[in-house]
């Protein structure tokens, strides 16, 4: 028994945190907002250098052949600093997907491309009404019923969709079957689909740690600082135990993400039940963590001229993409409940 | 990260689970009343004898010199199995951690194994009628008297659970009253059947005698019966109520146990048929409960794994104590509003569901907001060492 990560694991995640914080400052996301189509290329091409991109992709591809225990916490770290890109998609989803599921021609055709940064991939499974990022991605993996198919990004056509979320990007895409390339079909096609989904809510879980954290630090800084009566506010003791309650949620989340994380990793028996627990979890962390953020900042935070909602209306969307916490509530009770 | 148990430790829960199952007793009366609990002392003998009651003390003191790791997989099999609440638990979890770190070589001997095989009985008093939360305002004295080599007691401790069955207090009391508040406290042993003592009962919320008041007239202690330093109690005191909070007290085995319980009994109210909308709105409530107690024993995972490699939880306990109390109050919640009518039923009415032991649970479970430390308190804790946010 040892439920912690490695050494390596915990350099390589704090290389990134510290790229991030370079990279992806504050001004960057709200850079994102503003602009058109707000993904800096120049932070994917550096992360696919440092080996993030392709870390799911097998060695022999070009990639890393890492897997989530290695991956979720650098999402964690991308979450943090807010970072608008399709990492889930792309690096949690698709790549092991493909790697797991597509014959080797598709898998000769993408895998390479992913590894080294040249190909964003995005995904809409079934009960996804958006797909997130398709305005840079160069492929969509899409399931429809029992198939799995790759759709070239070329062929995609696509309806912007405004996220609450200025910094996301989601579509309504339409695509015929013609210009698709069948993964693959059948059982085979649904339990591809179910561990993709698992593997997107885990990573969205992981992502939403990160969000949760930084939000607590960004509070606890503003109230230390703001005085009012001739105090901090953070020493009354209303304002202490919104923290508290906020921390205490992140504290019990937290584990649950590292275990959905390990659940994926050696393909548990109860995986489902291990990520949608550790969704369930994050996703509710994240909506307490934000009102109280929101709370304790006062009309400051209330404002687009600070960063704070930045990271609120992150947490908003992802809490609720991915199946949101009362969906995952649903589905461990099912799985305890009916057996 | 290796969320599996070795080869070894999978032997010791074969080995514990195999006694237990075959041991542990069904049907104990509470131990918080004068007849349960001598029923309770003859479990927590008998599972001394067979090398149980302290797993993971070194074996000269009566364990069995287990780790951390097998401590924690000897609570899951014996809550799996049923087993009943510890009454030992006030010496072997809160006292023996202490004397552990704080005691003589005397003291361990003298003290340790007969706590392991339930020969003494400890209570633990600390709360007085003017210091609850406030600890450091306790007014209970004990002053010196060189001529017999001691220490003489006056004063009063209340709300000492199970201080009426027991016969060893342990607590803090004042020995310079001229300190500054959190100095001038010293931790002493106290032998309930001291010449001047005075115990008596009173009623809990579930009515059983659970707690009791300890007067103190003139007691006599001798100084073998100081733990720690003289004037240096406060510190030493922190020590057990660390404990308290933290891992030892409430392993997540009986939480885990307790959701296993409450899933059953979803199932078991689902297939009697009745109420069939109220049950049904309630499993949402009940997969969160289950996970609660989960997420509560995978945080005991990453909580041990760091003292294994000698990071200790420090203030963090304190998330873990509100976390723990409050799951606990919403699992028996739960479990209440499955039964519906026949929630209120206790033990004494035929009709009640599993011998009235939910509301028995829950009963109990709404204490543990309060004891150990209130969850207000724990949250100021995290506020202020966790967060590091401004005292004043
Ligand atoms: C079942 C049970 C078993 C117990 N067993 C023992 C035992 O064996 N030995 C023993 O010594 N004691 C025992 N206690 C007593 C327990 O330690 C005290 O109840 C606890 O410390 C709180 O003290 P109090 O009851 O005097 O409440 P108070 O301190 O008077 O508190 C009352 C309320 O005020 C709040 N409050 C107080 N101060 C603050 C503050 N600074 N900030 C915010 N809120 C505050 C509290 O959180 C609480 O909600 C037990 C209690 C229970 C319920």
């Amino acid at each position: 028994m040892n439920f912690a990560f490695t050494d390596d694991q915990l350099l390589f995640r704090d290389a990134v945190a510290e790229f991030f914080a370079n990279e992806c400052p504050p001004e960057k996301v709200r850079w994102s907002w503003n602009d058109e189509v707000g993904r800096d290329a120049s932070i994917w091409a550096a992360l696919a250098e440092m080996g993030v991109i392709g870390l799911t992709v097998p060695e022999a591809f070009g990639g890393m052949g890492m897997n989530e225990i290695d991956l979720l916490p650098i999402l964690t770290e991308a979450g943090r600093y807010a970072y608008p890109a399709p990492l889930v998609e792309t690096v949690a989803v698709v790549a092991p997907l493909l790697a797991e599921s597509a014959p080797a021609a598709i898998a000769e055709k993408w895998l390479p491309g992913i590894a080294d940064g040249s190909v964003i991939a995005t995904v809409q499974l079934d009960g996804q009404p958006f797909v997130n990022d398709m305005h840079i991605a160069n492929l969509l993996i899409a399931q429809r019923g029992d198939q799995l198919f790759a759709i070239p990004a070329e062929h995609v056509r696509s309806t912007p969709q405004i996220s609450v979320d200025g910094a996301r990007r989601l579509f309504s895409v339409e695509w015929d079957e013609a210009d698709a390339e069948l993964i693959v079909s059948g059982d085979a096609a649904l339990r591809a689909a179910d561990r993709a989904f698992d593997r997107g809510a885990a990573a969205t879980a992981a992502q939403l740690i990160g969000l949760s954290e930084q939000m607590i630090a960004m509070t606890v800084a503003y109230v230390s600082d703001r005085k009012q009566f001739g105090v901090p506010i953070g020493s009354f003791q209303a304002v202490k135990h919104h923290l508290a309650d906020a921390e205490l949620k992140v504290s019990f989340a937290r584990p649950a993400v590292w275990a959905a994380a390990y659940g994926l990793a050696n393909s548990s028996a109860d995986v489902d039940r291990e990520v949608s627990m550790a969704k369930c979890f994050a996703s509710d962390a994240a909506e307490v963590v934000a009102r109280k953020a929101l709370q304790t900042h006062g009309a400051i935070g209330y404002t687009t001229e600070h960063d704070l909602h930045f990271w609120l209306k992150r947490s908003w969307a992802l809490a609720s993409s991915w199946g949101d916490a009362a969906w995952h509530r649903r589905r461990v009770a099912h799985l305890l409940l009916d057996a | 990260m290796d969320l599996t148990f070795t080869p070894a430790e999978e032997a010791f829960r074969a080995e514990a689970r195999e006694w237990l199952e075959a041991n542990v007793p069904v049907g104990l009366p509470s131990g918080d009343t004068a007849e349960g609990f001598a029923l309770h002392v003859e479990w927590e003998k008998k599972l001394f004898e067979a090398g149980w009651s302290v797993v993971s003390w070194p074996e000269e003191f009566g364990g069995r010199g287990a780790s951390l790791w097998e401590w924690l997989i000897f609570e899951e099999e014996y809550y799996r199995v049923g087993g009943p609440q510890r009454v030992t638990q006030n010496g072997i979890f809160l006292l023996a951690p202490t004397i552990f770190e704080y005691g003589t070589d005397e003291q361990k001997a003298r003290f340790l194994p007969r706590m392991a095989s339930a020969d003494d009985l400890w209570c633990q008093g600390w709360s007085e009628p003017d210091a609850g939360s406030d600890l450091a305002g306790i007014k209970s004295r004990a002053t010196r008297d060189d001529e017999r080599g001691g220490w003489v007691i006056n004063g009063q401790k209340t709300w000492t659970t199970r201080g009426a069955f027991c016969n060893w207090v342990f607590g803090l009391f004042r020995t310079d009253p001229e300190a500054a508040r959190h100095s001038g406290m010293t931790y002493l042993m106290v032998p309930l059947d001291a010449s001047g003592v005075t115990v008596r009962g009173v009623e809990r919320l579930d009515g059983d005698e659970g707690f009791a008041e300890v007067f103190f007239d003139d007691v006599f202690v001798a100084d073998d019966l100081v733990l720690g330093g003289v004037n240096e109690g406060w510190g030493v005191a922190m020590a057990t109520t660390s404990s308290e909070r933290g891992l030892t007290l409430r392993s997540p085995g009986r939480f885990c146990a307790a959701a296993d319980r409450l899933v059953d009994l979803w199932k078991r109210q689902a297939a009697a048929g009745e109420h069939p909308e109220r049950i049904d709105s309630l499993r949402s409530d009940v997969a969160q409960s289950w996970m609660e107690a989960e997420a509560y024993r995978l945080a005991t995972l990453a909580d041990v794994t760091g003292l294994v490699n000698g990071v200790s939880q420090g203030a963090r306990s304190s998330l873990t104590k509100i976390f723990w109390s409050e799951l606990d109050v919403k699992l028996n919640e739960t479990a209440l509003r499955l039964l519906g009518p026949a929630a209120e039923l206790i033990e004494t009415s035929a009709g009640a569901v599993d011998g009235g032991a939910w509301m028995k649970g829950f009963e109990f479970a709404l204490s543990g907001p309060i004891y150990a430390g209130t969850n207000e308190i724990q949250r100021n804790v995290v506020a202020e060492r966790v967060l590091g946010l401004p005292r004043k």
